[in-house]
């Protein structure tokens, strides 16, 4: 690119409102999560007759954190949380990876009828109910497995492994086919270790998704030691029942310096804090990813 | 490769009839290929394609019990029944309106983000910029909900700045009066999602060649001028890819922000198709009503993501299919 010297005044002014206008949308961004992280350090019965915190912790405390931590019901809940995204995020990763790898495949028989009962999956579904009945069915309801086999697979995740597979040079496949190597072999011993890009993408994304998702376990399940942390903070949040999370506590909250926003408060930063940290390693992968998915696939 | 050749070879020693047994042994060959293409191929047979037989359920008059197959046949009689219902109109009218304020204001937000963004001089400030533009994207909508129900509260933050600045004189509780609804879904959505959004936008802008810049440079253009006459028309394919999409997606109303945000007391203008479905159908027991309102919706969608892309393909010549 040129480099121009001389810049017109029209220009000036439009390079620093531009760059005020990056700056408020920044703040607008990152205020609504430093609120929370300040108000979780705060002393929760101050926060609550004080008024409104804004900046920094008017009276700082842990103490919102260490009754999360004693809290069993919260506790079981971050275990099924952490349960269902690491099993859930290495099955999905190899499940998918692998139909995808079988699709890439020119000679694989069918392989048009195949791709075509995928794509109408993206288009249209049986819907909520149908799903509901036939999940009772099987017998996922109040199972864990209903994170699980659900989200095995996606068809738009196979279209991005899709994209990246038909890249691989084939010398490399045919070299283990000389030592033998069945289709299978090659997939997970030759393939899989060359396609760690976009294995951590789809990785990271159904990490994400997993993490986050609250509606299937308020959907298909009623039993509490089922739910995942983000939908004991949703019951709490959306149906307002402080009462949960105060109820539950040992020793009772009447003595203590927390209250049942406080304690929220805490709860959010601790199940949002894998995210911000997962963030880096998200952030590397996932725009690498997105294009090879978009632009070639 | 190898797996072909071998076939070749067996299918030249065998008379031309013999294609059955050429196939054949085409399979053979490739057994572990179809095995791990029919795993994936079973389930969505399994999660994807008996759901959609489910949908018989909204021609049936079934209770929740046994096998629904079984149910008697209602015929056509649920969907005259969504005519009747009277909180339709009112469900219809919010899927619509929210969705459609969201395609028409949050639609080219993130387009003019990433025309702004690419106008910065600095390098790393841009990409400053666009990481914390997309980190809300990654937050749950539980955590984002809970931020807002703390925001709009009437101690929130939101009634202190406009008391301050005296807009209005006794604080509102935003989430408990139905009036605001509409404004806080489309605008919680546009902050979460813009940044995200305009990532693909920013890549089309990224690979679009400096040689049209320096062109339009020497040519005389300002840097509006490129915006309009470069960067605009470089990236129209994708605007339409992204349209297309998005007006498939108008009757998708975001299920798991609403459920958050909605509340007993904003419920007339925070009920979308979606929610009512799970209200009706999981928490009420009306399987085979809520199914044919289900229904009705898929199929509304899939004719407009095929009318929206027969109409940019008419416009512009990309499309989805």
């Amino acid at each position: 690119m040129l480099k121009r010297n001389r810049r017109t005044l029209g220009e000036t002014l439009f390079d620093r409102f531009n760059v005020l206008g990056m700056l408020i949308i920044c703040f607008l961004t990152l205020y609504p999560v430093w609120y929370v992280l300040i108000n979780s350090l705060n002393d929760g019965k101050d926060a609550m007759s004080g008024g409104n915190i804004y900046w920094i912790p008017r009276m700082f405390s842990i103490e919102n954190y260490t009754a999360v931590f004693e809290n069993a019901g919260i506790m079981t809940a971050m275990g099924i949380t952490v349960a269902k995204t690491l099993v859930g995020t290495v099955l999905h990763v190899f499940f998918t990876a692998m139909v995808a790898y079988a699709f890439s495949r020119r000679e694989l028989i069918g392989r048009n009828v195949y791709m075509m009962i995928g794509t109408i999956t993206m288009f249209f579904g049986g819907g909520l109910i149908p799903t509901y009945m036939w999940y009772r069915d099987l017998g996922l309801l109040n199972d864990f497995f209903v994170y699980i086999w659900p989200a095995l697979f996606s068809f738009f995740d196979l279209i991005i492994f899709l994209a990246f597979f038909r890249e691989i040079p084939d010398g490399l496949e045919e070299a283990a086919k000389i030592d033998g190597a069945n289709d299978f072999k090659i997939f997970y011993s030759v393939v899989l270790p060359v396609s760690m890009p976009v294995v951590a993408t789809i990785a990271l994304f159904h990490g994400v998704y997993q993490w986050n998702d609250y509606f299937t376990a308020v959907i298909f399940t009623t039993d509490e030691a089922l739910q995942p942390i983000q939908t004991f903070l949703y019951k709490v949040i959306a149906q307002s029942s402080s009462t949960q999370i105060i109820g539950n506590m040992s020793g009772g909250a009447i003595t203590r310096r927390v209250t049942g926003q406080s304690i929220k408060m805490a709860t959010m930063v601790i199940t949002t804090l894998p995210i911000v940290l997962a963030y880096p390693f998200l952030q590397r992968y996932f725009v690498k990813g997105l294009m090879i998915g978009s632009l070639k696939g | 490769m190898s797996a072909n050749l071998s076939a070749e070879a067996s299918a030249q020693a065998a008379p031309a009839p013999k294609k059955n047994r050429k196939l054949l042994v085409r399979l053979a060959n490739q057994k572990y290929l179809q095995a791990m293409a029919l795993l994936g191929i079973a389930w969505m047979i399994i999660f994807n394609y008996i759901p959609m037989y489910g949908i018989m359920l909204a021609f049936k008059e079934y209770i929740g019990i046994g096998d629904p197959a079984n149910a008697p046949w209602a015929g056509w009689t649920h969907f005259q029944a969504i005519w009747e219902d009277e909180q339709m109109l009112d469900v219809v009218k919010n899927t619509l309106g929210i969705s459609f304020l969201k395609l028409v204001i949050g639609f080219p937000i993130p387009i003019v983000f990433a025309l702004f963004l690419n106008e910065l001089r600095s390098l790393k400030f841009n990409r400053i910029v666009q990481t914390i533009s997309y980190l809300p994207h990654f937050l749950s909508w539980v955590i984002l909900g809970g931020i807002l129900i703390t925001f709009l509260s009437d101690v929130g933050i939101v009634n202190d700045i406009l008391m301050a600045l005296h807009l209005i004189d006794e604080p509102i509780t935003y989430l408990a009066e139905p009036e605001y609804f509409w404004t806080i879904a489309v605008g919680s959505d546009i902050w979460k999602e813009f940044g995200w959004n305009a990532i693909i936008y920013i890549a089309a802008i990224a690979s679009i060649s400096p040689e049209l810049y320096e062109a339009a440079t020497i040519d005389g253009a300002g840097r509006f001028q490129k915006m309009r006459f470069v960067t605009l028309p470089s990236i129209r394919g994708t605007i339409s890819i992204l349209f297309i999409l998005s007006v498939g997606a108008l009757l998708n109303s975001n299920f798991d922000q609403i459920m958050v945000l909605k509340n007993q007391v904003n419920e007339t203008t925070s009920q979308v198709i979606d929610t009512y479905v799970y209200q009706v159908g999981i928490s009420q027991g009306r399987f085979s009503y809520s199914t044919a309102v289900g229904l009705v919706k898929s199929v509304i969608a899939l004719i407009l993501l095929l009318f929206a892309n027969s109409v940019t393909k008419r416009l512009n010549q990309s499309s989805l299919f």
